[in-house]
């Protein structure tokens, strides 16, 4: 079965509008999903260069599908569906 | 403490549009429309009543950003005349929060309150508990006669059917010395002869409607003006953005700023200076010394505890020395302390070598709105590498550990933490302060006004676990500190 991918946005945008807290999941989902599941801190996406759109940081991305103003749970919501999905 | 809550999303992205407005060509009429902006019509209604109480308070929020206090707004005034006034202004004010009564909720007053889950019970634990006689029965309910309440909360923990509950005001419950109250109009306001700018009312106000007033445009003047303005970044800041501090310097200056100081330069020099006051001290017959670099505690000592004066040390803050430095380097400075703390806005302003204070999350914005990546700047070096000890001032036992790592024999030192103003800790600096001693025999107190130190500060935006790692990591790669 292939990984899942998670990519967390260390771009400043995302940090500075509340990123710093999904940093948590370096270590969640390691836990929880062990080896199905890997996470990854990343330089900008480039999400938030559009027009305004840095009000919708942070942002996460799960394999293609991007998670806006991420939390810890919306993120770990995402990666079960995916999951339930495979 | 706890910045995750959307209510702190909100102040940056107006922040941010705040800044992106003071540069675009029309900064006055962008700033009109930042309400509009955010809601505009049509827009599903995030919080409140409707669209039009959004955008009044949004327009608050603005005055706020652009440095003026929103309870002397009369709503009559446009959001155009507030920015030209901003760029028209040449001089700041020394109040620092302001609070936007219309968002606050005006939460019910503090006090006990009985539950429908009251079950009338024949023991009646609550009313033979009650030392004041405030609860009676009536239709088989307990009832609290508020005048007779005095909110000790020994019925909420007697009653085995948890049906009293304690009503609390957020802002009232963090604030450690009661400055922020409901007043008559049932809206919280600050009474700043006891406000010590410690910021906990901000974070903790669920309605987010206590402001910091910002300086962000009048710093923005200067950075444009073609002046020399430099950056002094607290050690705290180490655990605040991605990267680390060399790139931030980098990024600081792409930003805008000439140059950037390590405020941990100076925390060097307050640690060995404060050792070496410590000695004299001791040697002099006195019992103990309590550290002086926290600005909330410093407000606190004059406005709450002129008694402990004497036992507080004269040694400056790291601030007041890095300051020295830099307006020595370069006499016509413009100087702007970046930290996570309300009450060095109050420091700033008393301090002639600070110009202005913004706090982590003004930066943030700046860095946002002017899109500088952080990640991707090169490294530059401070002019002089800060020590392992003082570039861990910023959180709780970093002062101490400093003063202890100065002096030639560390066992003459024995530290009290202070982790935090609260009730119980002022009770205990009362104490040594009329007893002229500690409790314990320990010979130095550590005073920080926030939980955890300044990671815990109010505009702090990291956790404060990944934060200290972060300083951990920066000092574990730094030189240790010069003995006395």
């Amino acid at each position: 079965m292939e990984k899942i991918k998670v990519q967390v946005c260390l771009g400043t945008t995302c940090f500075v509008m509340g990123g710093s807290n999904l940093q948590e999941l370096n270590e969640i989902i390691p836990k929880k999903y062990g080896d199905k599941v890997e996470v990854a801190g990343s330089n900008c996406l480039g999400l938030c260069s559009i027009q305004w759109e840095y009000s919708k940081a942070p942002y996460v991305k799960v394999d293609e599908e991007v998670v806006h103003e991420a939390t810890v749970e919306k993120v770990l919501e995402v990666i079960d569906k995916k999951l339930a999905e495979k | 403490m706890n910045n995750a809550g959307q209510t702190i999303h909100l102040k940056k992205e107006i922040l941010v549009r705040i800044i992106k407005s003071f540069f675009s060509k029309d900064f006055e009429e962008k700033i009109r429309l930042i309400p509009f902006d955010m809601r505009p019509k049509g827009m599903e209604v995030p919080y409140r009543c409707c669209i039009y109480k959004e955008r009044a308070i949004i327009k608050d929020r603005v005055i706020a950003g652009l440095g003026f206090p929103i309870e002397e707004d009369d709503e009559t005034i446009s959001l155009k005349t507030y920015a030209k006034r901003s760029m028209d202004r040449n001089e700041l004010d020394g109040k620092n929060l302001t609070v936007l009564q219309a968002a606050c909720k005006g939460c019910a007053t503090n006090r006990m309150y009985v539950t429908d889950l009251c079950q009338g019970c024949v023991a009646r634990p609550c009313q033979s508990t009650c030392k004041f006689g405030a609860i009676t029965i009536i239709n088989g309910k307990s009832v609290i006669d508020n005048s007779k309440c005095k909110k000790c909360q020994m019925c909420v923990k007697a009653c085995p059917y948890n049906a009293i509950v304690k009503i609390t005001v957020p802002c009232e419950e963090a604030c450690p010395v009661g400055a922020i109250k409901k007043d008559e109009t049932g809206f919280a306001s600050i009474d700043e002869e006891d406000c010590i700018n410690c910021g906990r009312c901000i974070s903790a106000c669920p309605f987010g409607a206590v402001h910091e007033k910002s300086q962000i445009i009048d710093i923005l003047k200067e950075l444009v003006s073609g002046k020399k303005v430099v950056a002094m970044i607290a050690p705290s800041i180490a655990g605040q953005f991605p990267g680390n501090i060399y790139q931030l310097k980098t990024a600081i200056k792409k930003a805008g700023f000439y140059d950037v100081y390590e405020v941990a330069q100076g925390a060097d020099i307050t640690a060995n200076t404060e050792a070496k006051e410590f000695v004299e001290r001791m040697e002099n017959g006195e019992k103990f010394m309590t550290t002086s670099c926290c600005a909330g505690y410093n407000q606190f000592i004059k406005k709450h505890l002129q008694e402990i004066k004497p036992y507080v040390s004269d040694t400056g803050t790291p601030l007041y020395y890095t300051a020295e430095i830099v307006k020595k380097e370069y006499p016509d400075a413009v100087t702007v302390f970046v930290s996570p703390c309300v009450a060095k806005r109050a420091e700033g302003f008393d301090n002639e070598n600070v110009d202005y204070v913004m706090n982590y999350e003004e930066l943030g914005a700046l860095f946002v709105a002017k899109k500088i990546e952080i990640l991707e700047c090169e490294e530059e070096k401070y002019v002089k590498e800060s020590s392992k000890q003082a570039r861990c001032f910023g959180y709780s036992g970093g002062v101490a550990e400093s003063v202890k790592a100065s002096l030639p024999d560390e066992s003459i030192i024995k530290p009290t933490i202070i982790n935090g103003l609260n009730k119980d800790s002022i009770r205990q600096l009362k104490k040594c302060a009329s007893c002229g001693q500690t409790d314990d025999g320990t010979n130095i107190i550590e005073v920080m006004c926030c939980e955890g130190g300044c990671i815990g500060g109010n505009a702090s935006m990291n956790n404060q676990k990944m934060a200290k790692k972060l300083i951990d990591t920066l000092a574990s790669n730094s030189p240790e500190i010069d003995k006395l």
